[in-house]
């Protein structure tokens, strides 16, 4: 990224400075920011770059990136798009059932994948509604002074360590209807008509693989948010208080929109895990029972590598990449764009 | 400036050139012969004893007598086995010595050229082995791959459970066996043990029930016409769909595997469950998956599935399959050779003498110790039909469907005659 070294009022700014003097009143709406940066400038400034040094030095620079980057990048995604317009059973050289858009046609009338758009939605929605506020919650919590706290701090944050598959294995026997710890502690505290067939009931198998992945991700969004925390300077809490603003306003009013960055960018984290969710999924349920939990991407897996369906399973893929992409690019250009100003490069011709 | 440049590019010419050579040298790992020995890769499923020692004690006898030849064994669990297969076969390469159950994958794998025609290397040989698992193997007359074990489906139940539920006889027909099932439970005992996260012990019940119902070549007829919607499959799901009415099932069996400590071979180990249906490997697996290791021992005993009153199949047809391996299209000519040595009588004897396999080379039933699995072999060799798992003598993506649409019929999910519809659906695309 030379453009933001040779930028010096690009990323080097703390993003969230700008708004603060004023979010630290309570009851005063967000400005909107200046924009300092004429880009005209930058793409001026690019032109003397490549007079300067000439085309032969930066394409050979690039070359070695450029070449990685197209043959396992791009390379693997075009194959992918080429795949999905065949039926093939993926064995041995290159596809040559050549069936048009039939595959993407089929998907759009498959009741599991549109069942699986449906459980992700589910599981978005209550990511952002449970999960986040959950990890916000404690990393507030975390940040007080309490007594052994930096304990806490690595108990929850534990789980993200461990890989999603050992995860998985763990909840499985956790969640085992008869011999699960689960049902033994609810029994054992005499709530035995709360003791579910967690994992084998179509009806309740999603939520617990949420609360499977909620376990796991917590910790790393609390560490994040955690993280953000300690950045906000204590000034700004002590202006307002001193201005008169109670804890809750401090909270809605100085630490949270400082916060904003930071639950931005969670948010497009945990949306774009929830879309390409697999692992913990697949050792917990297979997606099962009956479909109750499958994702897109074990729907993919169940026709490409058990039903050698690879040209149904490819567009499949294709479908994850391109809400994958959409998703990203949309939320990058509306919600990411000022936290990212100057970091990224942006269509040019514009403002 | 000019110098500047050149030396730049040169630096990044080279840069670019390790990097491609890099890629290069990760893309090199065929089984060559740098050292003159011609390496056998072999992929095998037996990961768990006794097979898994008996086949390492054969490969290192086999390399102590052909001191040309290395083999390195990669066991591998079933569905692993399927998905690093798939993968590797994707590149259209294929390891020297695989695991296949012949049918529908392995029609595939000859179309993809992925396997060798060994019918040449046949005459002499092949008279020793079992006809009827053989032609599972072959592909348009040809022979692609060989059986080491063919086995069968049954009923493998707990002599203790059934008596303490009163029964005297195992179930001869569907009626006696929907009644022992009643008895069990009233006994408070689980009377199935069924792993249907796997799905695939499910379709045993489904398959069985068609060729009770339709005779020995009902399912084979059913694919062949690719329609489903016939009347002694929608029957087959009305009939299972009476014993799911009866929950027959331990608690949570659509979550259950049918390994693991808690899974449907580790609960007839256990004791828990009175039967399951499954094939001729169960009471080892059970011994293995159970607390103690050891799983019911001699109380464990085989009765086939029962037939269905006014059908036109007989309870001597059997549902069931078995293990063999087909060699790579680019093996080292010498796996043939080691493929025989594995089906030699000998070698046979060996597996057979553990109990876990019922070989195929003639002769070698013998070593068997076994009774029940003696009452297996006897009851293959005797069979008045034969018809191969489906999911292996069909293409996958129908045996997927069908293991998937059964196992919705079993979680209430589906009736009888969406069954049929997305199975034909599966088998017309």
């Amino acid at each position: 990224m030379p453009r933001s070294v040779s930028h010096p009022t690009g990323t080097q700014r703390p993003p969230s400075a700008r708004g603060v003097p004023a979010t630290a009143r309570p009851g005063v709406g967000k400005q909107s920011a200046p924009r300092p940066r004429s880009r005209g400038r930058s793409r001026a400034r690019l032109r003397t770059v490549f007079r300067d040094r000439g085309w032969p030095t930066i394409v050979v620079f690039l070359a070695p990136a450029l070449l990685l980057f197209c043959l396992v990048v791009l390379g693997p995604i075009v194959l992918a798009a080429y795949t999905s317009l065949f039926k093939w059973n993926g064995f041995g050289g290159l596809p040559t059932d050549f069936i048009g858009l039939d595959n993407y046609r089929r998907m759009l009338a498959d009741e599991i994948f549109l069942g699986d758009l449906w459980r992700g939605f589910i599981l978005v929605v209550l990511s952002l509604g449970v999960q986040l506020p959950i990890a916000l919650a404690l990393a507030l919590l975390l940040n007080q002074k309490i007594r052994f706290r930096a304990v806490y701090r690595v108990m929850f944050f534990a789980p993200y360590v461990l890989s999603e598959v050992i995860t998985a294995v763990l909840f499985t026997m956790v969640l085992s209807p008869e011999v699960g710890l689960a049902n033994e502690v609810l029994r054992a505290v005499g709530m035995d008509n709360l003791a579910a067939e967690w994992l084998s009931d179509p009806d309740t198998v999603l939520y617990a693989v949420f609360v499977v992945i909620t376990w796991k991700y917590f910790g790393f969004y609390m560490i994040l948010f955690l993280a953000a925390r300690q950045g906000i300077p204590a000034e700004l809490i002590e202006a307002a208080s001193v201005d008169g603003a109670d804890s809750w306003r401090v909270f809605r009013h100085v630490t949270l929109p400082l916060l904003g960055p930071t639950i931005r960018i969670a948010i497009f984290l945990s949306i774009i895990g929830t879309i390409q969710l697999f692992d913990a999924v697949w050792v917990l349920t297979g997606g099962g029972p009956v479909n109750a939990s499958e994702t897109m991407a074990i729907t993919m897996f169940q026709y490409g590598f058990r039903r050698f369906e690879v040209g149904y399973g490819t567009a499949i893929s294709m479908a994850m990449f391109i809400i994958s992409l959409v998703f990203a690019l949309l939320y990058q250009r509306f919600v990411l764009r000022r936290d990212m100003e100057g970091a990224i490069t942006v269509a040019k011709g514009r403002s | 400036m000019t110098t500047h440049i050149t030396r730049r590019s040169l630096l990044g010419l080279a840069g670019a050139g390790a990097g491609a050579a890099l890629l290069g040298a990760c893309g090199n790992d065929d089984g060559g012969s740098a050292d003159g020995k011609a390496t056998i890769e072999w992929w095998h499923i037996s990961n768990t004893d006794p097979m898994l020692s008996v086949w390492a004690e054969l490969a290192n006898a086999y390399m102590a007598q052909h001191p040309d030849v290395k083999i390195n064994i990669t066991p591998l669990e079933n569905q692993a086995f399927k998905s690093k297969l798939t993968t590797v076969t994707q590149s259209g390469k294929a390891p020297s010595l695989f695991s296949s159950w012949g049918g529908g994958v392995l029609k595939q794998q000859v179309e993809a050229g992925l396997v060798k025609d060994i019918s040449g290397a046949m005459p002499g040989f092949i008279e020793n082995i079992s006809p009827v698992p053989l032609k599972y193997y072959q592909v348009d007359g040809k022979q692609y791959a060989l059986p080491f074990d063919n086995g069968m489906v049954g009923f493998w139940y707990n002599k203790d459970l059934f008596a303490k539920a009163g029964i005297a006889a195992p179930p001869q027909t569907w009626g006696e066996f929907l009644e022992v099932v009643r008895k069990l439970k009233a006994s408070g005992t689980i009377p199935i043990a069924l792993g249907g996260k796997e799905k695939w012990p499910a379709h045993f019940y489904f398959s069985y029930l068609v060729l009770r119902i339709g005779g020995a070549d009902a399912l084979e007829a059913a694919n062949a016409a690719k329609d489903f919607r016939r009347p002694e499959i929608i029957q087959a799901g009305q009939r299972l769909k009476e014993l799911v009415d009866l929950e027959p099932f331990q608690p949570g069996f659509l979550g259950a595997t049918y390994p693991n400590p808690d899974g449907q071979a580790a609960l007839v180990g256990n004791g828990k469950a009175a039967m399951e249906l499954m094939g001729q490997w169960a009471p080892s697996t059970q011994a293995a998956y159970s607390t103690d290791q050891k799983g019911q021992g001699d109380k464990i005993a085989f009765f086939p599935f029962p037939a269905v009153e006014g059908g036109a199949g007989k309870i001597t047809d059997v549902f069931g399959g078995g293990n063999g391996f087909a060699i790579g299209h680019d093996a080292p000519e010498q796996t043939v050779d080691f493929l025989k040595f594995l089906l030699s009588l000998e070698s046979q004897r060996k597996g057979a003498a553990t109990n876990s396999i019922i070989p195929v080379a003639k002769g070698a039933e013998e070593a068997l110790t076994d009774a029940n699995q003696k009452l297996v072999a006897k009851t293959v060799s005797e069979a008045t039909g034969f018809q191969l798992y489906l999911d292996q003598a069909w293409a996958p993506a129908i045996g997927e469907q069908i293991n998937a649409s059964v196992t919705e019929l079993i979680a209430g999910k589906a009736s009888p005659e969406q069954v049929a519809e997305s199975i034909t659906n599966a088998a017309k695309r």
